[in-house]
């Protein structure tokens, strides 16, 4: 639900599973979970995540059954609560949530005493995404790392650029990747992001010039301006771009060795680039692919923990 | 009406001046007799109540609740509301005006009072100050006080315009009215579900700015500072502005200064803002829900503090009961509120007696002399012969333990189910009537 609640050797774990079930077979994968029932209940549009985890659960052998808020009882007024208890009353043995509002998966997880995924909750959280984008990160800086420990990224700096305050993906990697070693500068306007934010946790930095942060770091995240969040406050986007858009210019005078991530959907021509987007630095579509292995881990996690009656 | 003998008690009536054994002949629904132990003479037929090792006092006085009628009945009735009021040890309730339809009208404001809802113990109407809460037509004040209206407000819907809100102070004071705010400017709180600041920014929740609480009640008392400037209430009673449920150190500290600068400005502070803080959230806890929100521990100091120093006028509870199924939704779209009425008793004694030591008699009289005097409820607030006969007595060294599904409440929101209480209610009297066995 929030990568607060995994320790490192849950990730550990998680990582090293992911590892496991994408190199599987994958005919003996699909025994591992063969025709448990896992429903993804999405209140959100999504693309990436929907996929992955509707990939990854039937990678293991799961019957996935998608409800989304349009198409179904939801629209009718249906609660939260109701269409959980429904679900369950299906035969769901765990849910993936993607929901627009922050704390719906411990919501959903009190009513029906379900193992809950949370596949993103308003500003809040995107645990899984965090993970992937570890993954990632590992990949690229710490090749051969099995395992995580509080020094793992010790000299990293990973840079997190854009509309911050409404981004539940940046907030599950500024939560997560410090405990692990690493710097996290955050960057982008007072509107977007708010001093407060250092005050999240530990390892948390603000710096406003992009260039400066830019220059610091290994890791460059990019993130959408979420329209749908903004609420009525008013951007100018010509100078957000001016200030705050990663184009290839930018990237070589004061990264260029740098990882270049982004949760996607992106913007081409907005906060990134196509050229940069397509570049040689971007790691986009890789932590995409990397979505796959990890949402395996965590929905065999989520179903075997659960079978033993622990916590999900 | 029959008569009742409370016997052996320890009165503690501070507006009185009294804090000593004494016994109590109560007749008529009013307060005959007060004499030392075994020396009443009024006595004969009296029932009688053996208080030997209670406290006995004013009944308390709650200047905030929602007692939801009408219109509102699934969330709680004025019988159910006021059935938990006795419980906790009141005998007064001021019901605010956000019910269904808006109390704008002498009508609504009779038909709360009328015998046919089932009331426990004396309900003071607040009357709406503009019409439907809308913050644009002054209602009719002069009706309303007739018909029993107590004060005026549009809580939960703060006056913005400063030309509305003049207009409301000055014809309230015409009619010798108080005006109470619920100070927010919702300009600045739109979207938002609790105390602004690292917490919600880390759990993704939009945040309420402290500003928008203290920024309105400097506007208030700048209004109500102009209008006795410009002579307001030189022939008769002051302006009075009360500010309800104050959360921020701010709006306490302007608070405290306004009533330097000789300014009739009141505050009250409801149980949870001074015991929680915004942490209480936990994991989107709606029970921890409500507007104003819970602070940061720094405010929550501060009410203590206005409280231990006397800044703070009233503990008044915002008692706001909502349908079980209407809190299990996700936080954001739960609606603001929690039950109070059975909890205020216990948690002040416990903490701001006990635990930071604050006279019994203090805590007492923030529970029932002060608040009748903000509303100008006479004969209430204290039990000098004459008054009504409304008395609590509860057992002081008693500690017991608060469960939401014992509450007479229909609803049972309150983030105090579990929580050590001390001081046990075993009687309440509402005037002259034991509501209440404990």
């Amino acid at each position: 639900m929030s990568v607060t609640t995994l320790s490192l050797d849950d990730v550990s774990h998680l990582l090293a599973r992911a590892t496991f079930l994408e190199q599987e077979d994958p005919l003996e994968r699909t025994k591992r979970l063969a025709k448990r029932k896992i429903a993804l209940l999405f209140y959100e549009s999504s693309t990436r995540t929907r996929t992955s985890f509707e990939l990854a659960a039937k990678g293991l052998g799961a019957d996935t059954t998608l409800v989304s808020s349009l198409s179904s009882s939801i629209e009718k007024g249906e609660t939260l609560k109701d269409t959980g208890l429904t679900l369950r009353a299906l035969g769901a043995e765990a849910i993936i949530l993607r929901h627009p509002n922050s704390g719906s998966p411990w919501l959903l997880e009190q009513e029906t005493r379900l193992p809950v995924l949370n596949a993103g909750d308003g500003m809040h959280e995107h645990p899984s995404q965090a993970l992937l984008d570890l993954r990632t990160i590992l990949t690229h800086l710490r090749s051969g790392v099995t395992s995580v420990a509080p020094d793992t990224l010790a000299g990293v700096t990973v840079m997190i650029v854009g509309d911050i305050l409404h981004s539940r993906v940046a907030r599950s990697n500024m939560l997560l990747l410090p405990r692990l070693g690493a710097r996290v500068i955050l960057c982008g306007p007072p509107a977007l992001l708010p001093e407060t934010a250092v005050e999240a946790g530990p390892g948390i930095e603000i710096e406003r010039d992009f260039t400066k942060a830019l220059a610091q770091s290994q890791i460059v995240m990019m993130l959408r301006i979420q329209a749908e969040r903004l609420a009525g406050l008013q951007l100018d986007l010509e100078e957000y771009k001016t200030s705050y858009q990663l184009n290839q210019d930018r990237l070589k005078n004061y990264a260029p060795n740098a990882v270049v991530m982004h949760p996607g959907p992106i913007i081409r021509g907005l906060e990134i680039t196509a050229e940069v987007a397509d570049g040689p630095q971007s790691a986009i579509l890789e932590q995409v692919h990397n979505g796959v292995a990890i949402r395996m881990a965590l929905v065999e996690r989520a179903l075997t923990v659960a079978k033993k009656g622990g916590q999900a | 009406m029959s008569t009742l003998l409370i016997r052996g008690g320890h009165l503690i009536d501070p507006a009185a001046g009294v804090d000593g054994l004494k016994d109590i002949v109560l007749k008529d629904g009013r307060v005959a007799e007060i004499a030392g132990p075994g020396k009443a003479k009024h006595v004969e037929d009296a029932e009688i109540i053996d208080a030997t090792g209670l406290t006995v006092a004013p009944g308390l006085i709650d200047i905030h609740v929602h007692l939801r009628e009408p219109g509102q009945g699934h969330k709680e009735t004025i019988a159910t509301g006021t059935a938990a009021a006795a419980a906790g040890g009141f005998t007064a309730v001021a019901a605010m005006p956000n019910t269904t339809p808006t109390n704008d009208s002498p009508e609504i404001t009779r038909w709360m009072q009328a015998p046919e809802r089932g009331s426990s113990v004396r309900v003071f109407p607040i009357g709406a100050a503009t019409r439907g809460l809308k913050g644009e037509v002054l209602n009719d004040y002069a009706a309303l006080k007739s018909a029993g209206v107590v004060a005026v407000t549009d809580d939960g819907h703060p006056i913005l315009k400063d030309n509305i809100m003049r207009e409301v102070l000055l014809q309230a004071t015409r009619n010798g009215l108080s005006v109470i705010q619920h100070a927010e400017d919702t300009r600045m709180t739109q979207g938002a579900s609790m105390n602004a600041g690292a917490t919600a920014f880390r759990l993704g929740l939009r945040g309420m700015p402290p500003e928008a609480e203290y920024g309105l009640v400097e506007r208030d008392i700048r209004l109500v500072s102009e209008l006795v400037q410009a002579g307001a209430g030189k022939a008769g009673p002051q302006p009075h502005l009360h500010v309800a449920h104050t959360s921020t150190a701010q709006a306490v500290a302007a608070v405290r200064q306004a009533r330097r600068n000789g300014l009739r400005i009141t505050c009250e502070v409801a149980p949870h803002h001074f015991l929680l803080t915004e942490e209480h959230v936990g994991c989107y806890d709606t029970h921890a829900k409500m507007n104003p929100p819970l602070r940061s521990a720094a405010d929550r100091d501060a009410m203590i503090q206005g409280i231990l120093d006397g800044v703070v006028d009233a503990i008044a509870t915002d008692h706001a009961p909502h349908a079980a199924h209407e809190k299990e939704v996700e936080f954001e779209r739960a609606p603001n509120g929690i039950t109070g009425l059975e909890t205020a008793l216990g948690l002040s004694l416990r903490w701001l007696h006990h635990e930071w030591k604050l006279p019994i008699g203090r805590v007492l009289s923030l529970l029932s002399a002060q608040p009748a005097a903000l509303l100008n409820l006479k004969g209430r607030g204290t039990l000098a012969v004459g008054s009504f006969a409304d008395v609590v007595v509860f057992d002081p060294k008693q500690e017991w333990t608060f469960h939401a599904k014992d509450s007479k409440s229909k609803s049972k929101n309150t983030p105090f189910d579990g929580w050590t209480m001390q001081g046990r209610v075993r009687f309440t009297i509402s005037e002259g009537r034991v509501v209440y066995r404990g």
